[in-house]
């Protein structure tokens, strides 16, 4: 219990830091980025801007921004996958693209729909096409990262089960058991039904453990963490898709019919117009949309939050020293708060999302009673 | 707005890397995972049912053991009253028969005691008659030695008969 609550105090203590420094950087940033593209870009205004500045946390980006200090980025390049029709394929460094820069008739669109996309421009500058854009970004690198990490804990615990056959849990293994009869007895089991929770347990364990990790080193400031996987809308996309699938193909032909043939359902309700069959497909559709929109909308906010705490310091900062120096306890007692309360939601989303796909599984393999 | 725009090239990435991590992760670590905690559950329940079966027995066994030692009391019981009866019946036939014998002896007894009486007065008799014939003969010797003394004898003797 000691152990764990030093290690959650070191966590906070690195994110407050952390979020402390990207936040100053990024003022110097912002100053440093306007002056230089001051002869293209008149819009944007002197000073901090809270808004650019949360969203430039939360979204993705083609490079991994460690620090900025006194006008200096450090970033990790990563590689630009692109494919557009003149060109075809075109790998390079996300280096390249740094500061507006055009590389390859390729460069970050600064404005208009496609802000911060990489966009295929002519000589002149002007916009051609969006490519297909399969660049390996800091969104990708983190879930690479995530997933190895998961290939490591869950391979090795594995392996400690083989060893130790027959015994009593040890070290990881003790940590991670409760977490997995938890998702085995208590989310899986009750759902799906003792028949075919089995079948889905994996699946469940895997779902969980994903966003789990995902939220938590979204949490850590630091390298490898810091990247906002599971608020960015495409991987809960892609999270709920699986689940969508998956109950899609999984459904027996007494959860069809409860699509398309409603039972205890009056007739005239389905027969001429198909009202409540359409409802119901509707439903499908609606609950993967659903999941995707929880889980993305939580992360994000808790990070908008905390972010938006952070700011609070800079725009008292900028209207004077003294101020922000005042804010700054109060700032950061909240952030500490914030965070404390983001741990515990990102247990709750990935149970939250764990438990919900449970239960659609639980209706496509429902038998009729 | 990016923020809720799904994008193409991380839905692929993100789609390939998941679909590895849940396939590697199904076929390496959560199929041994779950097999160990069901194996150890499997052991566990049957460990218990065995301790429970081997406590059931254990009071059955104890609860034999209970009847055996009444049934042994009982039987102790009954073996004491009989010994008990046994004896007070050997000790009355005994009795009874040191009585019979203790009659048969006193009776025996009385009967020699009687048959040597009768010889002792028989030889009493014998020893007396001798002897007094023997004084007789000397009481005569001295009284009939002269022949005076013999005359007044039969004098006597004449004089008391009595002829009437």
């Amino acid at each position: 219990m000691y152990k764990l609550l030093l290690n959650i105090f070191i966590v906070l203590c690195l994110s407050v830091f952390h979020e402390v420094a990207i936040a100053s950087e990024n003022t110097n940033e912002k100053e440093i980025e306007h002056s230089e593209e001051q002869g293209e870009n008149h819009a944007e205004k002197e000073g901090f801007h809270p808004g650019d500045f949360i969203f430039d946390h939360i979204r993705d980006s083609y490079n991994w921004h460690i620090i900025s200090y006194k006008g200096k980025h450090v970033a990790i390049p990563l590689p630009v996958i692109l494919y557009s029709k003149n060109q075809g394929f075109v790998y390079f460094w996300s280096s390249k693209l740094e500061h507006g820069h055009t590389h390859k008739n390729f460069k970050i669109a600064q404005k208009g729909s496609h802000k911060d996309k990489i966009i295929e421009v002519n000589q002149s500058g002007e916009f051609v096409a969006r490519p297909f854009d399969i660049s390996i970004t800091k969104n990708v690198i983190a879930i690479i990262f995530s997933c190895m990490l998961m290939m490591y804990i869950f391979i090795s615990v594995a392996n400690t089960y083989k060893e130790r056959e027959g015994k009593a849990p040890k070290g990881l293994q003790s940590l991670l058991e409760p977490l997995i009869l938890f998702i085995r007895d208590d989310v899986a089991k009750p759902s799906i039904g003792e028949k075919h929770y089995e079948k889905f347990t994996p699946f469940l364990l895997t779902i969980f453990f994903f966003i789990l990790i995902n939220n938590l080193l979204g949490l850590v400031p630091i390298l490898p963490g810091g990247a906002n996987v599971t608020g960015n809308i495409t991987v809960t996309m892609a999270l709920a898709l699986f689940t969508f699938f998956i109950t899609t193909i999984t459904g027996n032909k007494n959860y069809w019919s409860h699509i398309f043939n409603t039972p205890g359902v009056p007739w005239w309700l389905k027969l001429p117009l198909p009202l409540i069959p359409f409802i119901e497909l509707f439903g499908v559709f609606i609950k993967p949309f659903v999941l995707m929109v929880r889980l993305f909308a939580n992360i994000s906010a808790g990070h908008i939050i905390v972010l938006g705490f952070f700011s609070l310091i800079f725009i008292f900062g900028n209207m004077s020293t003294a101020l922000g120096w005042v804010v700054s306890p109060v700032s950061i007692i909240f952030t500490i708060f914030m965070s404390i309360l983001e741990i515990l939601v990102a247990f709750i989303q990935a149970y939250v999302f764990t438990i919900l796909s449970a239960i659609y599984f639980g209706m496509a393999s429902e038998e009729s009673h | 707005m990016e923020l809720i725009k799904p994008d193409l090239g991380l839905l692929f990435w993100m789609i390939v890397s998941f679909s590895i991590l849940l396939f590697v992760l199904i076929k390496f670590a959560w199929k041994p995972i779950l097999n160990a905690l069901k194996e150890r559950e499997n052991s566990i329940s049957t460990s218990l049912t065995a301790a429970k079966r081997a406590k059931e027995e254990m009071a059955k066994i104890e609860f034999g053991n209970e009847k055996i030692t009444q049934l042994a009391k009982l039987e102790k019981e009954a073996l004491l009253k009989e010994a008990k009866e046994l004896k007070n019946k050997i000790l009355e036939e005994s009795r009874e028969e040191a009585k019979l014998e203790a009659k048969n002896i006193i009776l025996e007894a009385k009967q020699s005691v009687e048959h040597e009486k009768n010889l002792a007065l028989n030889e009493i008799k014998n020893q007396i008659a001798n002897l007094s014939v023997d004084i007789a003969e000397k009481i005569l010797m001295q009284k009939l030695g002269e022949e005076s003394k013999q005359k007044e004898l039969i004098n006597d003797l004449v004089k008391d008969i009595d002829l009437n």
